[in-house]
């Protein structure tokens, strides 16, 4: 036998003791996770089979096989029978990208997304210098970029606001010629952006004590949630102007940002709702009793808790709304998916489908990915004072 | 006129009656839930400096009684004059009284997602206006008085039941306050930590702060306390100084609380 066991200690001084070996490390992973048991042995090998089946095919096809340069569809097969052909995505990417958006204007999309990742920065992380600026920023963000890509229509965007054309240099762009990935992002970042605070407001207001408030909130909630966003998307594009005085008319564009921005809104009331819920009847109370009036307390004691518990359900809520955006396709907008269709119409590149879907799934799974891991990752930071 | 004379009088009545050192007066209060009363006729003169332990069995109405001092609960009928003000619906009258009172709860609710220094400096900074470092510098001041400032940098969930206890305190004694409640601050303590949140209170007491204190701890409310209030089914049962509360108790049921209380 060991020493350790033979040797006895006085209470209160028994040394902390690595474990035995086989009790830690790479093998002890292995064993209890991969071949614990017959059954559990079982699944390893089938799952190694099934990969070895998927993943080289999967991989010659759209790598090694692959053809990024050809000009129709013929000659890509004349290059390579099975391999993908990219050199399709590669004719049409800035169609994807960027719509019909003209061509020599397109460096303004390409300078609003390089803005939006520099106004994302400082709402995303903090500890950044010089944050209060940059927040700043950050919220004047959508005017820059509404100026950036309308130019001088950015005036028709906004029907009550007169300000002169001649002051904003840039030319006009019509909303119509927006497209492809641009369109989904701006949509997507517009529904996001806007639609938190608006959720918040709401879900504050469900709770209120103010009959009128809430009710007005509780009605909007459970209407805009009870209906689907096509059908709310076939309001924007042919009803909303009924109820508007005669004369003024919203831009399509715009009337769809509203519609999503509503309709997300209304989801991220109920889950912040849900978040504010959970928060002890205590912590009001503790407010309350120090004199902090009703907004300070929710914004600096009841919002950041509730806010840090619905975070993965905001980020659910985000990552739908990313994806729903495909669906101005039916009110007659081009979006990523709208533009992909229709360039499989093309002859020269005809069949070609596998190649287009594939591109635009991977746009949204490296998107929404990204915000999935984001939020994972803010979780974590904002757990470390809990933990003890 | 007789009629302006008859208010006038009343008016300088409460305020004579009232005196400097009147902090809390509370007149003929009672509260319902519902059809359920809770309070009855609750009638409560405290002076300044002095110390108040109201005892009690559950569901007497004390908590209730001391948390419509600060406007936790409302009243429905009488009078609350705390510092001079009375408690209406106003909500400037209450932002008013809630700054003079500080209050400590069972469960400490301190706020979990702030350090221990922020949920300190939080009211001064946001209620009082005072500037950050100032209230930091105060903080610190009142951590050393409760002897934690080390946990300073901290979060609430990383200290024990009597650490977060004391800072609660703390952050209370942060704003300054008049007067300061205690809600069965250590009821929810192990009792190896009852005694570090009893010594900081009686501390406190030696200051000359005004203290109501809802407790079981007959130990604390023989050393420290004033009066001793009993309280059952919403009825002030007796209030006395202590000597007598506990060794010559009039009314049976507070023979019969204190037996019980006592009695292990």
């Amino acid at each position: 036998m060991s020493d350790v066991a033979m040797h006895s200690y006085a209470p209160g001084t028994h040394p902390s003791l690595p474990p035995p070996i086989g009790q830690a490390g790479v093998l002890l992973w292995l064993r209890a996770n991969l071949f614990s048991s017959w059954v559990n042995t079982l699944m390893t090998l089938i799952g190694i089979f099934l990969l070895y089946k998927i993943l080289p095919p999967l991989f010659d096809w759209s790598v090694l096989e692959a053809v990024t340069n050809a000009g129709s569809r013929a000659e890509c097969r004349e290059i390579s029978a099975h391999g993908a052909c990219w050199a399709f995505i590669g004719d049409r990417i800035s169609l994807m990208v960027y719509g019909f958006y003209p061509v020599e204007q397109r460096w303004r999309v390409d300078l609003s997304f390089v803005l939006l990742g520099l106004a994302l920065v400082p709402v995303l992380f903090d500890k950044i210098p010089h944050s209060k600026p940059a927040l700043l920023y950050s919220c004047c963000y959508p005017l820059i970029a509404g100026w950036l890509l309308l130019g001088d229509k950015f005036v028709n965007i906004l029907p009550y606001v007169d300000i002169g054309k001649n002051y904003l240099i840039l030319s006009g762009v019509q909303t119509s010629e927006f497209g492809g990935m641009m369109l989904n992002t701006v949509v997507g970042v517009t529904g996001i952006a806007f639609s938190l605070p608006l959720g918040i407001l709401l879900a504050l207001g469900r709770r209120s004590h103010l009959p009128i408030v809430r009710a007005v909130c509780v009605c909007f909630i459970e209407f805009i949630r009870g209906v689907p966003l096509i059908t709310l998307l076939f309001v924007a594009s042919t009803m909303l102007n009924y109820f508007l005085p005669p004369g003024k008319t919203f831009d399509l564009l715009l009337r769809v940002l509203i519609m999503v921005t509503l309709f997300s809104a209304a989801y991220i009331a109920e889950v912040v709702r849900g978040g504010l819920q959970a928060i002890p009847n205590g912590q009001y109370e503790a407010a309350n009793s120090m004199g902090l009036k009703y907004w300070q307390s929710m914004r600096l004691i009841v919002l950041p808790q509730a806010l840090k518990i619905s975070i993965p359900g905001i980020v659910n809520t985000f990552i739908g709304l990313f994806k729903d955006t495909t669906l101005v396709i039916i009110i007659g907008l081009l979006d990523v998916l709208g533009v992909g269709r229709s360039s499989l119409a093309d002859a020269k590149w005809n069949g070609l489908s596998t190649e287009v879907y594939v591109s635009i799934a991977m746009f949204f799974f490296i998107c929404c990915f990204s915000m999935s891991r984001y939020s994972i990752w803010l979780e974590g930071k904002l757990d470390k004072g809990y933990k003890r | 006129m007789g009629e302006m004379n008859v208010a006038e009088e009343i008016k300088t009545s409460i305020q004579s009656a009232a005196g400097d050192d009147e902090v809390i007066q509370i007149v003929d209060m009672h509260k319902w839930y519902g059809d359920f009363h809770v309070l009855k006729n609750i009638n409560l003169n405290v002076k300044r400096g002095e110390r108040i332990v109201i005892c009690g069995p559950s569901g007497s109405g004390k908590s209730t009684m001391i948390r419509c001092i600060n406007r936790l609960e409302e009243h429905q009928r009488g009078q609350i004059i705390v510092d001079g003000i009375e408690l209406t619906n106003d909500l400037k009258q209450i932002d008013a009284i809630r700054r003079e009172v500080g209050m400590v709860f069972q469960h400490f609710n301190l706020f979990p997602h702030l350090t221990v220094l922020e949920n300190c400096t939080l009211g001064p900074i946001w209620v009082r206006q005072t500037p950050k470092r100032e209230a930091e510098e105060a903080a610190m001041k009142y951590l050393e008085r409760v002897k934690i400032p080390e946990q300073a940098k901290k979060y609430p969930g990383q200290l024990s039941g009597g650490q977060q206890q004391r800072v609660a305190i703390a952050r209370s004694l942060c704003m300054n306050p008049k007067i300061m409640l205690f809600d069965e601050p250590t009821s929810a303590l192990d009792p190896e930590m009852i005694k570090e949140v009893l010594d900081v209170m009686v501390g406190l007491a030696e200051t000359g702060m005004t203290m109501l204190c809802v407790t079981h701890e007959m130990g604390f409310a023989k050393t420290v306390a004033d009066r001793v209030m009993f309280m059952d089914e919403g009825e002030v049962i007796e209030e006395n100084t202590p000597d007598i509360f506990f060794d010559n108790p009039r009314h049976e049921r507070t023979k019969l609380f204190l037996s019980q209380i006592l009695g292990h």
